[in-house]
């Protein structure tokens, strides 16, 4: 068995874990007054304090979140929503066109039911917005804009974003910027109060912690428009009782992640490299994703394009063999649509039908780069000739 | 011999979403094979839930195959076909009605998709077969050939959907309920103890594409809405009026509209559809005897016949047997009937049968209708 699919979601941690069954056994609303209460309370805090630590960020900045998708949606819909009710004229969302489903979606329902304006910025052959067109665009009307998204990296290609000079001309016009840095943490020196953001998205389960838990990193002079109502428990912007052992779990999954994020890099990005030199000897044509000078892609990630080859043929034929691996592109039904992040890049609609991602983690091994060395050849060859249907 | 004592085969099962493939698919994986699941996107724009009896085209269909995969334990996928399906069966389909004739889109489906653009997928990708959950037997023959028959249960018997395969189509397709002599509860029963939860979801049997199962309103919506013509009865005189002469089967009684009886007071059937003058002709259902055909597009399932030949003939997909005599002339069926049928519609298809085995099939382009003493 070859697990490469880490970016969709990563084997937790033995100590986070050991973190989330110990504090499944424990009763305690977070939210109590009485001395379970509290100390569930004090776990809380002590793993916000964590997180805000391997983030750079202050501990009143971290808002816990049901995971990924609920913070993008709280940062997107929210801070649009706060942001134009200061001033009805600020509809104008600047966005990347290659974001993940979850700011994506929630931009193209914010332009057809909130009157969002939706802007969405040029990108290179990698899928890069640089901070001149992103100048440019808010130039065109600085007063207008509600707020820009741009992710840390892009979780199919891999490509990764100047962030803190997209996230400076946005703080030269006053305006708040998020982004998606789930793929980033863990792999990028993700250092919020540096970058200069208003808001920023984590996961956990990406990072050796549990599925549906993540949070939010907010500045602290922004509050968005809840999007869950209720208790008012994480600074009155996100209401639910907070999910202590995910919680506590994320934490120790978010000091490993920063602690070892430079050894991750430079051994899980030498073992992508042994991968990605493999696929391209066993098949000279294909294309590998994302840009390719010196830190412009994630280093665990390994994402190809096959000319000529469906995707679904060669996960079918990967599967069968043990190799798990993504076509790294979005499904509805299990229907693989063209990627558009690859089609936002300017790849031909059939060529892009053809990729696959392989993603590493914490558990990769040199036999998985053997196995999908042995295996890329003949699968791609019969993929080839089952062709494109 | 069935398929399920040969040697472990690499196996890709359709499966709709519905109990009988779930069914299939999971005695080929008890029988030893190496079965993947595969589900067939047919629709561009699938919708959520089924709404009545539909059994493919929904993303409920989609999960309901998919758990069924997992219960069972084999790989599953979904396929994109919708482009295909949407080229050669519901194209196929309007053109067929716009032409007057009535289609069967099952039989396309599995002559164009489920054989053949699906089966050339699986085959190039390493399959040795596909499985379905239709009713019918593939047996080796004396000669070493594979011959399609009959499934055991004639009841439930499904070959006459399948005539249009050939000999390679045949070598490579798996049908594992056709030896089943049990009724469709017990196909339930065993989906039940199967762990299959889609033991109790209801049969599909309209058309999987038309949602709502309003074929003239789908074909109303095709054909760019509806024109009204005349109803005519065989002399010529007009008797009333329809809303668009497609839609119309040769042998349909209801839903003709016409406010006065017949002067006999005997119902009255569709004889005859003219779409070039957008007519319909009704008459009494002696008017119907067919004593002859004659079809085109002939499929056969190994070597076509020499020679005239006596058969028994399937003329619609629930339709009973009928003696034939049957001749081929270049690619021209030849079919007269030993005894006079009624309601032998152009293009539905009429598959020959020796005994239990399917010889071929071909598409019904003309009938010769019974002469008949004058109405008097």
């Amino acid at each position: 068995m070859a697990y490469l699919d880490h970016a969709a979601t990563t084997p937790m941690l033995p100590e986070a874990i050991a973190a989330m069954t110990a504090q499944l056994a424990v009763t305690g609303n977070a939210s109590s007054l009485h001395a379970a209460g509290r100390r569930a309370r004090r776990t809380v805090e002590e793993s916000r304090e964590t997180l805000a630590d391997a983030l750079g960020a202050r501990p009143s900045e971290v808002v816990f979140t049901s995971g990924g998708t609920e913070a993008d949606n709280l940062a997107v819909k929210g801070l649009y929503w706060a942001r134009r009710d200061a001033d009805p004229r600020r509809t104008r969302v600047l966005a990347s066109p290659v974001e993940h489903h979850a700011v994506l979606d929630a931009v193209d329902w914010l332009a057809a039911h909130e009157g969002a304006n939706v802007e969405y910025l040029p990108v290179d052959r990698y899928g890069r917005v640089h901070p001149e067109a992103l100048r440019e665009a808010v130039l065109r009307d600085p007063g207008d804009v509600a707020l820009i998204t741009v992710m840390w990296a892009n979780n199919e290609i891999g490509t990764v974003f100047p962030v803190r000079e997209l996230a400076g001309v946005a703080r030269e016009f006053e305006i708040p910027m998020h982004a998606d840095a789930v793929q980033a943490f863990g792999q990028l020196d993700v250092d919020f109060g540096a970058s200069g953001l208003a808001a920023m998205t984590v996961s956990a389960h990406k990072i050796g912690g549990p599925t549906g838990v993540g949070a939010l990193l907010l500045g602290r002079e922004y509050t968005p428009v809840p999007v869950l109502h209720g208790g008012g428990q994480e600074r009155h912007v996100r209401s639910g009782t907070l999910d202590v052992p995910g919680i506590a779990s994320f934490a120790v999954a978010g000091r490993f992640a920063a602690d070892r994020r430079e050894d991750f890099a430079r051994e899980t990005g030498a073992l992508r490299d042994q991968l990605a030199d493999a696929v391209l000897a066993q098949v000279p044509d294909a294309l590998l994703g994302g840009d390719p000078a010196p830190g412009g892609r994630l280093p665990a990630n390994a994402h190809f394009t096959f000319p000529g080859c469906e995707g679904d043929s060669l996960l079918l034929l990967l599967d069968a063999q043990g190799i798990e691996c993504s076509t790294g592109s979005a499904c509805t039904a299990g229907i693989a649509q063209p990627s558009h992040v690859l089609l936002a890049t300017g790849t031909d609609p059939d060529l892009a039908r053809g990729t696959l991602r392989f993603s590493l983690g914490h558990t990769s091994t040199k036999q998985d780069v053997e196995d999908v060395a042995r295996a890329i050849g003949p699968a791609v060859e019969r993929a080839r000739s089952a062709g494109l249907s | 011999m069935t398929e399920t004592s040969q040697r472990p085969l690499r196996v890709l099962a359709a499966m709709s979403g519905g109990v009988d493939s779930a069914v299939a698919a999971a005695r080929a994986a008890e029988a030893g094979h190496d079965v993947t699941g595969v589900h067939l996107a047919l629709s561009a724009n699938p919708q959520s839930f089924r709404t009545g009896a539909r059994g493919c085209c929904t993303i409920e269909d989609s999960r309901d195959a998919r758990r069924a995969a997992d219960v069972i334990g084999i790989p599953f996928y979904v396929w994109d076909l919708a482009e295909r399906f949407r080229e050669d069966v519901v194209e196929d389909f309007v053109a067929e009605y716009e032409a007057g004739r009535t289609p069967n889109p099952c039989l396309r489906c599995n002559e164009k998709i489920k054989f053949a653009a699906l089966l050339d997928k699986a085959l190039a990708l390493g399959f040795d077969a596909v499985c379905t959950g239709h009713y019918a037997t593939v047996v080796t023959g004396a000669d070493g050939n594979r011959e399609l028959h009959r499934a055991s249960d004639m009841a439930k018997d499904q070959s006459y959907v399948l005539g249009v395969l050939d000999e390679r189509q045949l070598a490579h397709a798996m049908f594992p309920l056709g030896d089943t002599l049990t009724t469709k509860d017990e196909i339930r029963a065993e989906a039940e103890r199967r762990g299959l939860a889609v033991a109790k979801k209801p049969d599909s049997h309209d058309i999987c594409f038309i949602a709502d199962g309003d074929t003239q309103g789908f074909l109303a919506n095709r054909l760019g809405g509806t024109a009204e013509g005349d109803i005519l009865d065989e002399s010529g005189a007009k008797l009333g009026t329809h809303e668009g002469a497609f839609g119309f089967t040769i042998g349909q009684r209801k839903g003709l509209r016409i406010g006065h009886p017949a002067p006999d007071g005997k119902p009255r059937y569709v004889l005859d559809i003219s779409p070039v003058n957008n007519t319909v002709t009704v008459g009494p259902a002696e008017a119907l005897d067919v004593t002859a055909l004659t079809a085109i597009k002939p499929r056969w399932c190994g070597t076509p016949p020499s020679g005239p030949g006596t058969y028994t003939a399937q003329l619609r997909a629930h339709g009973g047997e009928t003696e034939v005599t049957a001749e081929l002339t270049g690619d021209t069926l030849h079919v007269t009937f030993t005894e006079p049928v009624r309601g032998v519609a152009p293009g539905q298809a009429v598959v020959l049968y020796d005994g239990t085995r399917v010889v071929g099939s071909a598409t019904i382009a003309t009938t010769v209708r019974r002469e008949r003493a004058a109405a008097g």
